[in-house]
């Protein structure tokens, strides 16, 4: 059987692909890969679809073994990567033996990297996709020692493209639009736009943040929302006025206002916010208040 | 009812009340216009996202503009009777403030047609709407960590049942055997907005 065999999983190894959307009326998160750009690179490169399961892995440090020969590609933040001790570049294919054994180090920017390996991890979807969900425990439970994940059939070659990584930044400038109660905030805008540092509470389903506590009108002040829709990038923000960003395993319907939404091209930099990071919003838009 | 922007390609109906906001639901869901990624019913509004590109907002709030939300159309709605039995905690706790026996707490809550408004909190948990005056309680001051699979609880104008293990402020009720969501089934949840629910007491 074409597969990898887990020698080491690193903190945590989640199986990803891009999600299940469409279910969420019925209380499912969309789920996918957080860094979507780089879980669709590590595929190319391995002459994958980009819609093919890979392992996103938090921190790295996984080890495994292929028993057939594969090409396998590692994206994200720049990380060494070794073949049986010896280093090969991550951002680029690398072809394995059977028997070889692939490893990821420790990511000294960003938080997640992607493995992609040719013909994709074929273990058994659920809802159309075989990707993790934190919050719901849909999917394949996260990666143990001794699992072995089964490939799919290796179509193409690959190797077309070798893309540099790029590094994380320091400070994140994160692109959001007004959300649908962004009127139950005393100037949202000019509050979000202050430093903010991602925390430790962080996770896939969402950022949660530390900084000046968002302050509620007065007219909103004691008012509780019915529970509504949230979607992947909504900044809700608690009575405590501290937002949390939700991320691809929100979810589907919360009961806290939604001050703005990150647009979809900030949200792959907020996959790699290490805790410690600071962050502020920013908005091109003057109207605020509706 | 009020459109709100929310992000790139979502809008969020505010809506006035429930029963507007199912009736909301059911005219787009019936019409099923093209391009809707997701629609998501809340207690007092609509998600519509859409494919980025589809115009699918446009045409649902064109839709929503001339639709008689008085009398919504009745769609695909099924109807699902749970067998439940009624030994939760806090039965004695809901016929007290009630006002009644435990007994008529069953009768009550089985006497009622449901109709599931909207799904959260958890995979295949719905909001279900029709409960009766008397059972119409707050939620525990503190909640429980530790739910069991099938509880049946009620929270305000809310019936519903924890499909897995959850932590949960409901008052609960009794419990079902009946599988609420599994994500290998063709249809993963057994409950989805729209359809009508029964709850038949199973001694």
């Amino acid at each position: 059987m074409r597969a990898l065999e887990v020698l080491e999983t690193g903190p945590l190894a989640l199986i990803q692909d891009l999600g299940r959307p469409g279910y969420a009326h019925l209380g499912v998160p969309p789920s996918g890969a957080l860094d979507v750009p780089a879980l669709k690179l590590a595929n190319r490169l391995v002459g994958n679809a980009e819609d093919a399961a890979g392992v996103e892995c938090l921190l790295g440090g996984p080890r495994l073994r292929a028993t057939t020969s594969c090409t396998v590609a590692v994206t994200g933040p720049p990380v060494a990567v070794e073949v049986d001790g010896r280093p090969v570049g991550s951002h680029a294919p690398v072809w394995l033996a059977a028997g070889q054994v692939v490893a990821i180090g420790a990511p000294a920017t960003g938080l997640r990297c992607y493995l992609a390996v040719s013909g994709g991890i074929v273990v058994d979807a659920e809802l159309g996709s075989r990707s993790r969900d934190v919050l719901s425990e849909i999917g394949p439970a996260p990666l143990k020692k001794g699992d072995v994940l089964p490939l799919g059939p290796s179509s193409v070659s690959g190797g077309a493209d070798v893309v540099l990584p790029t590094t994380a930044p320091a400070e994140l400038v994160v692109r959001v639009d007004p959300g649908p109660r962004a009127h139950w905030f005393e100037d949202p805008a000019a509050g979000l736009a202050k430093t903010w540092t991602v925390t430790a509470e962080s996770n896939r389903v969402g950022l949660r943040l530390d900084g000046p506590a968002l302050t509620r009108g007065p007219e909103y002040a004691e008012r509780e929302l019915p529970s509504e829709g949230l979607l992947t990038g909504a900044v809700q923000v608690p009575p405590n006025g501290l937002p949390v960003v939700f991320l691809a395993d929100h979810p589907t319907t919360g009961g806290y206002p939604v001050a703005a939404v990150v647009r979809q091209a900030s949200l792959p930099a907020l996959a790699q916010a290490r805790p410690g990071t600071l962050l502020r919003f920013h908005s091109s838009t003057r109207v605020w208040n509706r | 009812m009020r459109w709100r922007a929310y992000g790139e390609h979502a809008a969020l109906l505010d809506c006035a009340s429930l029963a507007e906001s199912m009736a909301a639901h059911a005219m787009v869901s019936s019409a099923r216009p093209d391009g809707i990624t997701e629609l998501v019913p809340g207690a007092r509004s609509l998600l519509v996202v859409e494919t980025p590109g589809s115009g699918a907002l446009a045409t649902v709030r064109e839709l929503l503009a001339d639709a008689d939300l008085d009398h919504p159309p009745e769609g695909e709605s099924r109807e699902i009777t749970l067998d439940v039995t009624y030994d939760g905690e806090d039965l004695e706790l809901v016929a007290r403030d009630a006002g009644v026996s435990t007994e008529d707490v069953v009768r009550l809550h089985t006497g009622a047609v449901y109709t599931v408004a909207f799904t959260g909190f958890a995979p295949g948990f719905g909001y279900l709407t029709g409960l009766p005056e008397p059972l119409r309680q707050p939620r525990l001051p503190a909640p429980r960590t530790r739910v069991p699979p099938g509880s049946v609880g009620i929270a305000g104008e809310f019936t519903g049942v924890y499909p897995r293990v959850s932590p949960g402020g409901w008052r609960l009720i009794g419990r079902t055997r009946t599988v609420l969501f599994d994500p290998r089934a063709d249809r993963p949840a057994l409950l989805a907005p729209g359809d009508r629910v029964r709850f038949r007491s199973a001694g």
